[in-house]
């Protein structure tokens, strides 16, 4: 669980880096697509590491998916299939300390994982390209954010992306073994919070700039 | 005080069991929960009904006998009490008080608010112990430790394998629990042999008993009495990592 998330929070801290060079226009951009796909060349074949990233990505996801239904499978067994909501009484619904973001972890990540569907149909296939399909990833990007609802998704989708990360930031480092006090404690979820907020709000920045007309 | 109390009620381990709503009047509040009880179930035994059971022994918070998820809480709305060294005080007149057992698939309700918490037992003698050697006791200092492991070895050995860490959990998990104990035993000397299987045996018990994982969610150290860090966790895993790196 814990493993496979660092990666795919390397991976999100990459992306949403690379996304920010729509601010450079669409030379650069699009060169950046490019110049992914000719990473390693000539040792390896066009969009040879590209793939190799794919490939790790798809095993952090199986990996992460595998290790999540398992948990959850557990918990279900070890509660009635109840979880948190095992008692009768109603006085206490959020239990002592809990935070928002660790009720909304499994169902949070389901959405993610579909979002990720749609956003690979949309972008990277560009199956679905709602403004007009194109070749170059920099038109596909402004032609997609132009439109209001397309840019509503996506944020939709961050917001679920904010509070898994949130979680699950701390949830990892505590896992690997990083929770070595009280205050350490206090500490890793104010890194989770702000590594949460700086991946989300470093996405939304591409989509709202071409949606103001910023970017295009 | 005048204190409504709605209770779970179960014959035995096969009845399904429902909340049942009992009046206790002229209740003081320097009585303890547990008190209250015993008045409700004076009058309960007076009037011929069968009195609520529920478990307690030393009532002064150092046995972990006693635990009852009270208001949703285990051990109650108050940091750092079992739920004998809570007082009526912390409630008001004409407060309506929801009491239920802990609630996990392996603590069985055996009757009322009574649970069978033999799971504990068994993850203490898959490996919650040391070994030494018997005869007269060894010199006090014979094995020097440093303050600092003391002290910490210490606080995790207040532990009193009452539960309510596994009551709180939505995972259903006992890994508070284990923690303390494997970090109790690994900070001091005498607890170097079997760290490694110690770690990995209690760890493997828990499992192997029905609890469930740690998401790192916190609500076992909030409601337990004796204040069991959440960092005793990450050491627990740590000592894991270690056990699992040395077996290759
Ligand atoms: C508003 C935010 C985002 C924008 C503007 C964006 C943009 C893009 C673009 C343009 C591509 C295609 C790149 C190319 O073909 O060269 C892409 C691919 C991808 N994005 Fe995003 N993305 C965003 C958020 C996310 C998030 C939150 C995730 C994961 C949770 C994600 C996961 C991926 C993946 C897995 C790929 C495929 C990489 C590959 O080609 O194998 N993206 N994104
Ligand atoms: S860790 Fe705390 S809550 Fe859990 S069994 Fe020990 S004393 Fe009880
Ligand atoms: S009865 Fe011993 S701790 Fe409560």
């Amino acid at each position: 669980m814990a493993i496979s998330g660092v990666i795919l929070v390397l991976f999100l801290l990459a992306h949403m880096y690379g996304n920010l060079k729509v601010f450079e226009g669409q030379d650069a951009f699009d060169g950046y697509s490019h110049h992914l796909r000719e990473l390693g060349e000539p040792i390896l074949p066009y969009s040879g590491a590209l793939w190799i990233i794919r490939v790790v990505l798809l095993a952090a996801i199986v990996v992460h998916a595998v290790s999540a239904i398992t948990l959850w499978r557990r918990a279900r067994r070890a509660t009635g299939g109840k979880g948190g909501a095992r008692y009768a009484s109603s006085k206490a619904p959020r239990g002592a300390q809990r935070s928002y973001a660790s009720f909304t972890l499994r169902w949070g990540g389901v959405t993610i994982l579909l979002f990720v569907i749609y956003h690979l149909l949309h972008l990277t296939t560009n199956t679905i390209a709602p403004g007009g399909a194109s070749d170059s990833p920099f038109e596909r990007v402004v032609n997609g954010f132009s439109i209001w609802w397309v840019v509503l998704s996506y944020t939709i989708a961050l917001i679920a992306l904010a509070f898994h990360l949130r979680h699950g930031i701390w949830a990892a480092m505590a896992t690997l073994g990083a929770n070595t006090s009280p205050t350490r404690r206090k500490n890793l979820n104010i890194i989770a919070v702000v590594v949460a907020a700086v991946i989300v709000v470093g996405f939304l920045v591409p989509p709202f700039a071409v949606l103001l007309g910023l970017v295009g | 005080m005048n204190i409504t109390l709605r209770v779970w009620r179960q014959r035995n381990s096969d009845d399904t069991g429902q909340m049942q709503t009992y009046q206790v009047t002229d209740v003081s509040p320097d009585m303890s929960f547990l008190e209250m009880l015993d008045v409700l179930n004076e009058n309960l035994t007076i009037s011929g009904e069968d009195p609520i059971a529920f478990d307690s022994d030393c009532r002064e918070g150092i046995c972990g006998m006693c635990g009852l998820v009270i208001n949703g809480l285990a051990h109650g709305p108050k940091e750092r009490v079992t739920t004998c060294q809570l007082h009526m005080r912390s409630f008001s007149d004409g407060d309506v008080i929801d009491v239920e057992p802990w609630r996990a698939e392996p603590f069985t309700v055996i009757k009322d608010l009574i649970v069978d918490r033999g799971a504990f037992d068994r993850i203490i003698q898959a490996g919650g112990f040391i070994t030494a050697p018997t005869g007269t006791a060894p010199d006090a200092h014979a094995v020097p430790v440093p303050k600092l492991d003391a002290d910490a070895a210490f606080d995790a050995a207040t532990c009193i394998g009452c539960g309510a860490c596994v009551a709180a959990c939505p995972n259903g998990s006992a890994s508070l629990f284990v923690a303390a104990k494997v970090t109790h035993l690994g900070l001091l000397p005498q607890g170097q042999p079997e760290r490694h299987s110690r770690a990995l045996d209690m760890v493997a018990q828990a499992d192997l008993e029905g609890f469930g994982g740690c998401t790192q969610i916190g609500e076992c150290t909030a409601a337990c009495p004796k204040g069991i860090q959440l960092d005793l966790i990450s050491r627990l895993n740590r000592d894991v990592l270690g056990a699992l790196a040395h077996r290759g």
